[in-house]
């Protein structure tokens, strides 16, 4: 098994090298995204064979550093994570073989399998340096797809930033590794898991591991690059980022904190997960119920889901910190859940986005409109993401926040007042995010493919076949697949489970349905979707005699809505919603308060024949209370810096023999330690 | 036995929501129309009302999709299922393993969205006005309902509503100030939810004041009777909620017989009529609030949701 | 007494009436409905007291809870109404902060009154702590209420309802002697003659009820 996937990581590396070869022609861009298919569907096969038939011990690869052989292994976790990443990968490498009509540029086909074989060596790695080596690699790679396309400035705007917190990461995750290793002196998983960090060395590694997985994952805090960086990239590769990249920096966290620092925690290392995970979900389902750019609305429905996945997890610690071990499995396999559930929507969505914007030229919510006339497959197969995005029954993201919310209602259980209260306002929270998820969603399909098109090109768009529909048709089948059978597929997952809710042995869930403990609430959504198939087919069977068949077309009603005059035959864009104006509500009512959301209205005076103008924003909070003060620091620094391009030669080798002199002094004083 | 009497149950509590629904919109309309001095129409007028409607056939705008005419089968079955995992006169139907109270939420969303949908399709202004604000205002009573969710969960250790109401009618769980404020909380969702005054009017004319008459402008013949059957089986749906929870004396327990659905039938009823003639005098003694003042109120729904879990905190706590 | 008992549980409601009461008078905007529903809490308190005094078999809470209707439900939201109608004050009062913040900053203090209240009462009667933590929130919410009001009248409602919360936790303490809960009575009924008093001078004066108008008036003489 773990022969296969270093044979597969190999190919994703010898792709990523062929791949110049492959840019002059169409044929090799087919061919190289064929490729990266290929080896996506390899992934999953790997992970799908681990989960079920047990994962693969550690096995030293033929390379590596020059201390110790680079190390691969594959549990129940990682597999869990790499099957999440050949789902993503493949559809996403499909979608992408549809797209490939002319020739790619090189910048665009190179760094696209190592992105891919990047997040595989991540998932594989059984040290900390390979792990590193992946997760550099994988940054590196989608940072060059972000850059990709350079020539709009916005674009090279959000590489910049995506750049500087990738930087970031690395920069908080390499001392963490660093200090899980020096106990043991050793960087192999089962030497750190031996002798896990103590004292203030544990709480570093806890905030290392947050500021740096978290940067990556896009919570909050550390969110600001996400919704300018994911959409920049093509569709494809936005897809990936948000359905896979940010599912692999949940799985570097879980690794650190779950796994190698030790089996058991301090109860309050919840908390700080739960609170970053409930500033992530809101902020994120606020600011896509705002933004007016399709891709840049998915984005932010990403922090939100990643913030529903971090609830999940800094329960899943609470409750093993408070040796509730059945109650944090609960927990456990809710964030398990919703992070695939996640992934298969979200990919779905980004993918339907990038036919959209393929078809209709257009990202902006206000030039689209109508695409269901044009694009009945697309829309259709977005609208069964949509669904579940919005937490629908019997769709696959009602299953995962079932279990999350369950989980959540049982945090009480956990004695503490204090943490009572704070999972009591994550659950309000939570709830919230969920509620405004579904608002989003409303507003995406609503604008993108209902009502009538807002420009020509929206009302002639048309779709392709071929395999990016193969990709999204598949996608949505997987969305009411999972949505029917959590219960399978969490079995599927029980290793996972068993290792982030502390040796648990994970209740068997039943083929049926999930349950939320023995004697508790069940949700049965094969019985669900039987039922309500059952009924809506009764009511049409019994209504079939009473009424008359079929429809008659007419115009618009509207309360008196005139015919369009002969200029506009579709009707004046302007007399339906905006995309402005269906996110005022929710920008009154919450935006104000979290995302300083404004409204300014211009009246002109009275006689002039201007337009009252209304214009309404708002700023994201990370800007002007972390990049800002950061940046102004980093301009201080810089400008204290440049003060030592004025020394002097006596003043320069006075700073470097200091410096040797430092280095000496601190050397000496480790070897007496 | 026990399961056929479950069936059986499950039934008989089918034939009476899906009847009496659209009787319970007409009593509370002809109570209201009493209380302002008029006549007001018959109970039987929404039956009248639905049989016309089914009569004719819809006219869908030109520039609608398949959306419209899927929607409104959507929302109705959505909302015909939450209404048969809601007890009316006896515990322990057929579906009572699944009648839990996130899923109810779930289906109650996938009905409302369904109708935001439908008011987008057709690409009317007022569509998308009562869309957003409908959405806008499920974003406050969504978690005010889990909050609510949350306090039973603590006291009766379940989220099922069978096995909650169970609880509270074994009565140990005596009267306590989370449990007022958990139903503060639920009458003010139901009233958010079910679109009555104070949050919005269900017999508004004017468009502009319009949220979920709004939605469903561009419906007509079938599609219309569709919607209002099921906006019918909502309102009863949340009345039998709040019965079942905070009124549950005459429940019928699990395996009774035909004497004690009896009685539990005779108690519904009661209980429903109580609650349509304090629904009326409410919203007849009440005025519409602002759009904008929607969020304050469902915000202290909320937040008194949060108290109520607060307090449940210290008892427990104590206990 | 514990949960399930009955005079145990009409307390507790009744407790929790008048903290719910005190989110009322944060939620509400318009001034009649701040008084009415000041008087509702008021009348409350009352009941509360009586209640004690069954239970407790006491006869001076009656006395008290005479007392506490005919002055907070009855004779002080009179007054009120007449001085607002007198004043023509029927606008809505303007709140320093927004209604939806100064709603959660009160269930964060009801939370810190609780996590103040049960470790310090550790080892008393389950019933008393959990009424102190009550009348706690009580005092807590009504200056909550004063800071967050710029109207003079709705920080004179804000003191009146933080007497509340004082009055529910001395009629919760079992043997508290009359003479205290009738000086509080009597200090509240000076307090909102003073405030009346102050009220109707600065609307002499000023030409506004806004407590902020007299900032600009600071060190003046005369």
């Amino acid at each position: 098994m773990l022969t296969a996937l270093a044979l597969l990581l190999a190919a994703m590396l010898l792709l990523g090298l062929l791949a110049p070869l492959a840019a002059a022609t169409v044929l090799g861009a087919r061919l190289l995204y064929t490729g990266t298919a290929a080896g996506a569907i390899g992934f999953a096969l790997v992970a799908l064979a681990a989960l079920l038939g047990g994962g693969a011990e550690a096995a030293p690869l033929p390379v590596g550093p020059p201390w110790a052989p680079a190390l691969l292994a594959l549990d129940g976790l990682s597999a869990w994570f790499l099957l999440i990443l050949g789902i993503t990968g493949t559809a996403s490498s499909l979608a992408a073989l549809g797209h490939a009509v002319g020739p790619q540029p090189a910048r665009v086909l190179v760094p696209w399998p190592l992105f891919l074989g990047g997040m595989g060596l991540t998932l594989a790695a059984a040290d900390g340096f390979t792990l590193l080596l992946g997760f550099e690699a994988m940054s590196l790679a989608s940072w060059a797809l972000v850059a990709a396309d350079h020539d709009r400035a916005e674009n090279r705007e959000a590489a910049r930033l995506y750049l500087a917190f990738a930087v970031v990461s690395a920069a908080c995750l390499i001392p963490a590794v660093g200090l899980l290793a020096a106990g043991p002196r050793d960087f192999a998983f089962a030497a750190l898991r031996d002798s896990p960090p103590d004292g203030w060395r544990a709480v570093a590694v806890l905030a290392l591991a947050l500021a740096g997985a978290g940067a990556k994952a896009g919570l909050a805090p550390l969110h600001a690059w996400l919704p300018l960086a994911h959409p920049a990239a093509p569709s494809h590769v936005s897809a990936v980022m948000s359905g896979a990249m940010t599912k692999v920096a949940l799985y570097v966290l879980c690794r650190i904190l779950f796994d190698l620092c030790g089996p058991a925690q301090p109860l309050w290392w919840g908390l700080p997960l739960l609170a970053l995970g409930a500033a992530s979900a809101l902020i994120g389902a606020l600011r896509a119920n705002l933004e007016g750019d399709t891709k840049t609305l998915l984005a932010c429905s990403t922090i939100e889901n990643v913030g529903l996945v971090t609830i999940g997890l800094g329960l899943a610690l609470a409750f093993r910190g408070a040796d509730l071990a059945p109650l944090a499995a609960l927990a456990a396999g809710a964030a398990l859940l919703h992070a695939l559930n996640h992934s298969v929507f979200k990919t779905l969505l980004f993918l339907g986005a990038g036919e959209v914007l393929q078809a209709a030229l257009s990202r902006r919510l206000d030039r689209l409109g109508g695409l269901i006339r044009g694009m009945p497959w697309t829309a259709g197969a977005v609208l069964v993401g949509v669904g579940a995005a919005a937490a629908l029954p019997p769709l696959s993201g009602f299953a995962s926040e079932w279990l999350l919310l369950q989980a959540l209602l049982a945090g009480w259980r956990i004695g503490e007042f204090g943490v009572q209260i704070s999972v009591a306002a994550a659950t309000a929270v939570a709830a919230l995010a969920a509620a405004l998820a579904a608002a989003a969603m409303v507003r995406f399909f609503g604008l993108a493919f209902l009502g009538r098109p807002r420009t020509p090109r929206a009302a002639g768009a048309t779709e392709h076949g071929g395999p990016a529909r193969v990709a999204l048709v598949g996608l949505a089948a997987l969305t009411v697949l999972f949505g029917l059978l959590p219960g399978p597929l969490l079995d599927l997952g029980a290793e996972a489970v068993r290792l982030l809710s502390g040796g648990a042995l994970a209740t068997r869930w039943q083929v049926t349905g999930l349950s939320a403990g023995d004697g508790v609430a069940r949700y049965l959504p094969l019985a669900v979707a039987l039922l309500l198939a059952l009924l809506v087919a009764g009511l049409a069977l019994g209504l079939r005699r009473r009424s008359p068949p079929g429809v008659v077309l007419g115009p618009a009603w509207a309360c008196g809505f005139i015919a369009p005059p002969p200029h506009l035959p579709l009707g004046d864009p302007a007399t339906q919603p905006s995309a402005a104006g269906l996110a005022q509500p929710l920008g009154r009512m919450l935006g104000g308060a979290v995302l300083a959301a404004e409204e300014r209205v211009t009246m002109p005076d009275p006689g002039e024949t201007a337009p009252a103008r209304i214009e309404s924003g708002f700023r994201d909070p990370s800007f002007p209370w972390l990049l800002q003060p950061v940046a102004r620091l980093r301009d201080a620094l810089a400008t204290r810096a440049e003060r030592l391009r004025d020394l002097g030669i006596r003043q320069c080798l006075m700073l470097t023999f200091g410096l040797l002199v430092l280095l000496l002094a601190l050397v000496a004083m480790l070897e007496r330690q | 036995m026990q399961a056929f009497i479950g069936i059986l149950t499950q039934l008989l509590h089918a034939a009476l929501i899906l009847i009496a629904a659209p009787l319970l919109t007409g009593l509370v309309r002809l109570l209201k129309a009493r209380l302002m001095g008029r006549r007001g129409p018959h109970p039987l007028q929404p039956w009248h009302d639905l049989r016309k409607l089914l009569l004719k056939r819809p006219v869908v705008a030109e520039t609608a999709s398949a959306v419209t005419i899927f929607a409104p089968w959507v929302a109705v079955g959505a909302a015909m299922l939450a209404a048969l995992l809601v007890p009316s006169f006896a515990r322990g139907m057929a579906l009572a393993p699944i009648a839990d109270l996130i899923l109810i939420a779930g289906l109650l969303a996938l009905g409302r969205i369904a109708m935001a949908l439908a008011g987008l399709d057709a690409g009317t202004p007022f569509g998308g006005l009562g869309a957003a604000r409908e959405m806008a205002f499920a974003a406050f009573a969504e978690p005010a309902l889990i909050l609510a969710t949350l306090s039973f969960a603590i006291i009766a250790g379940n989220t099922n509503l069978d096995a909650i109401a169970g609880a509270f009618q074994d009565g140990a769980v005596g009267v306590r100030v989370s449990l007022a404020l958990s139903l503060l909380v639920l009458l003010a969702v139901a009233v958010a939810e079910n679109a009555r005054i104070p949050v919005d009017n269900p017999a508004t004319h004017l468009e502009l004041t319009m949220v979920h008459e709004a939605m469903i402008l561009e419906a007509s013949g079938r599609h219309l009777a569709l919607w209002d059957y099921q906006a019918s089986l909502r309102l009863t749906l949340w009345l039998a909620l709040i019965a079942a929870l905070f009124l549950p004396f005459g429940l019928a327990a699990p395996g009774a017989g035909p004497l004690a659905w009896a009685l539990g039938l005779a108690a519904f009823l009661l209980k429903m009529g109580g609650l349509a003639l304090a629904l009326a005098v409410f919203e007849s003694a009440i005025a519409k609030m602002r759009v904008f003042r929607v969020p304050e109120f469902l915000g202290a729904a909320l937040l008194l949701g949060l108290l109520a879990a607060v307090f449940l905190f210290v008892s427990t706590g104590l206990a | 007494m514990t949960y399930g008992q009955l005079p145990y549980d009409i307390a507790h409601m009744l407790g929790g009436g008048v903290l719910l009461f005190s989110f009322v008078l944060l939620y509400q905007r318009r001034i009649t409905a701040v008084i009415n529903a000041f008087a509702m809490q008021g009348a409350l308190v009352a009941f509360a007291a009586a209640w004690q005094g069954v239970t407790q078999d006491a006869a001076g809470l009656f006395l008290t809870a005479a007392i506490a209707f005919g002055a907070k439900a009855v004779a002080i939201p009179l007054v009120l109404r007449a001085m607002v109608r007198r004043l023509d004050l029927e606008r809505g009062v303007e709140t320093a902060l927004g209604i939806g913040p100064s709603m959660i900053a009160g269930v964060g203090l009801v939370g810190l009154a609780i996590l103040v209240v049960l470790p310090a009462t550790t080892g008393v009667h389950a019933l008393a702590r959990e009424d102190l933590a009550l009348s706690l929130s009580v005092v807590l919410l009504g200056m909550l209420m004063m800071i967050t009001r710029r109207n003079v009248i709705g920080q004179v409602i804000g003191l009146m309802s933080l007497e509340n919360g004082l009055l529910l936790a001395a009629i919760g303490a079992a043997g508290m002697p009359l003479v205290v809960e009738l000086s509080t009575a009597a200090l509240v009924l000076v307090l909102a003659i003073v405030a009346a008093v102050i009220a109707l001078e600065m609307r002499e004066r000023l030409q506004s009820l806004d407590t902020h108008a007299l900032q600009d008036h600071r060190g003046e003489q005369g």
